[in-house]
């Protein structure tokens, strides 16, 4: 299972604590994750990911292992700390509006 | 006895303010979506316990929320309500999924609108503007949105469809923002015809469907716009809100950006009534529940200055379907005022002394028991409020 800890506001979309799991169907790659967060979290389709396009949205970066994973290409592998669950997969609304 | 449900989109969240008809005490519920905008909320006509509301935010993007039980629950449409639905299963989750239609079987898909600097600019969806809920089915609602289009939904808003014949019209490539966006605002449906839509847009101007949304024409002849110079222009009018009365569809009235004007023959020709008006710029405009010609506005002192002219808060009425006006004062602030009225904060109840209610920038609601003649703050601390809409409930 990979431990995702989501913005304020998404966990409360998704009804949710502060830290969530998901199971990941072989490779954990970022849109692995993705996929798999939004196929058991449908409400948070669209706010993460555009609908069509599947990039990430603008003011949300991903955190790997205190890396900013937000540019890594979709199918980059997480690193094992990631996928045996001992660090978080982090998405975080990035600050902005002054 | 009859009660009113006033429901209120700000910067930072839902509110919803409940009276009985006497509208002199009110509850608050809200909060709800705290944080996220609320660019507007509405009961559905045949059902209002039925309420569509519009959230968004500039980190997430779209949500759209439903309630079934008058605002005490909510849920985005296709999700369950207190919980995820187990994979696998049906399409979820597509609530907010607007999609423009680039078809080539359902009429000529656009990609292009005009830019601010005049070029030629990809059409991006950004946020719901309106939810129009139809008159008659509660499942079916239309959203307004940005950049300019209209969506339907006939499954209580879980998928959305544009009607593609109108931003494909031929005049497409020529509407261009103004300076809040390229918005779909206004959505009035005709009770007298189910097949005649009237929708505006900043800035393009005022459009008019008679099939149901397949074709859609320009309706903006007598608009005159400083800023353009040709006197007949087709689209390009900067067109702030439209409103009419249930009894009379083909009259309506608009707030431009400048000028208040008036048709009464579904959009063919409109006429200035902006007359002893201080100043006819503003954003909201309304009619009397109960009389058709009585009308009311906010004017603001300019395009550059979005405050009350003179730092005092006035509703102008006019009961003889404009050109002349008269200001409504009692109970408002008439000293160092400097809120803003956006394009939906204001609407009307159809109680028999019609209830006059709208919300301003600075985070008041006002309410009217008796059609303008007295004011009064129902709130005056909330977020900036986007929008207001009356629910008369039995």
């Amino acid at each position: 299972m990979i431990r995702v800890v989501l913005p304020q506001h998404l966990r409360t979309l998704a009804h949710v604590g502060n830290e969530i799991s998901v199971e990941v169907q072989g490779r954990a790659t970022l849109r692995s994750v993705l996929d798999a967060l939004e196929d058991s979290y449908p409400m948070l389709r669209g706010t993460i990911r555009d609908h069509v396009t599947l990039e990430r949205r603008a003011f949300l970066r991903f955190f790997v292992c205190a890396e900013d994973w937000s540019h890594e290409a979709p199918d980059s592998a997480l690193p094992e700390e990631i996928v045996s669950g001992k660090e978080p997969f982090l998405i975080i609304g990035a600050i902005a509006g002054g | 006895m009859s009660k009113v449900r006033v429901l209120v989109g700000t910067r930072k969240g839902a509110f919803i303010l409940s009276s009985d008809g006497k509208r002199e005490k009110w509850d608050v519920s809200g909060p709800h979506f705290a944080g996220w905008e609320i660019y507007h909320m509405k009961g559905s006509p045949a059902d209002p316990n039925r309420i569509y509301a519009s959230q968004c935010s500039g980190w997430f993007g779209q949500i759209i929320q439903r309630s079934d039980d008058g605002g005490k629950t909510w849920h985005q449409p296709g999700t369950a309500k207190d919980q995820p639905p187990p994979p696998p299963g049906p399409p979820v989750g597509e609530s907010n999924k607007f999609v423009y239609d680039a078809s080539e079987q359902t009429g000529k898909p656009l990609t292009t609108h005009q830019w601010y600097d005049g070029t030629q600019h990809p059409w991006e969806f950004k946020r719901v503007w309106h939810l129009e809920p139809s008159l008659t089915e509660p499942d079916t609602v239309y959203a307004g949105i940005e950049d300019a289009a209209l969506f339907r939904s006939t499954d209580g808003g879980q998928a959305w469809k544009e009607l593609p014949g109108l931003r494909g019209s031929d005049t497409g490539p020529r509407w261009q923002p103004g300076a809040g966006g390229m918005c779909l605002h206004s959505i009035l449906l005709d009770p007298s015809n189910p097949k005649r839509i009237f929708i505006a847009i900043s800035a393009a101007g005022a459009f008019r469907t008679d099939d149901g949304g397949k074709s859609w024409k320009p309706i903006n002849r007598g608009l005159k716009s400083e800023y353009i110079p040709d006197p007949n222009a087709e689209v390009g009018h900067c067109v702030h809100h439209i409103a009419n009365h249930r009894s009379r569809p083909n009259t309506l009235f608009m707030q431009k950006h400048w000028d208040v004007m008036r048709t009464d023959d579904a959009g063919d020709n409109w006429r200035e009534i902006s007359g002893n008006l201080p100043t006819d710029f503003g954003f909201v405009i309304d009619v009397h529940a109960h009389e058709p010609e009585t009308v009311y506005v906010v004017p603001i002192k300019s395009d550059s200055e979005h405050f009350p002219l003179d730092g005092k808060l006035r509703v102008y009425r006019s009961r003889t379907g404009g050109n002349e006006w008269e200001a409504l004062t009692k109970g408002l602030p008439q000293s160092d005022c400097y809120v803003n009225v956006l394009r939906d904060a204001m609407s009307v109840d159809s109680l028999d002394s019609c209830g006059v209610y709208f919300g301003t920038t600075g985070g008041q609601v006002y309410t009217s028991a008796d059609a303008g003649n007295n004011w009064a703050p129902i709130v005056h601390d909330l977020p900036a409020v986007l929008s207001v809409e009356v629910q008369t409930l039995p």
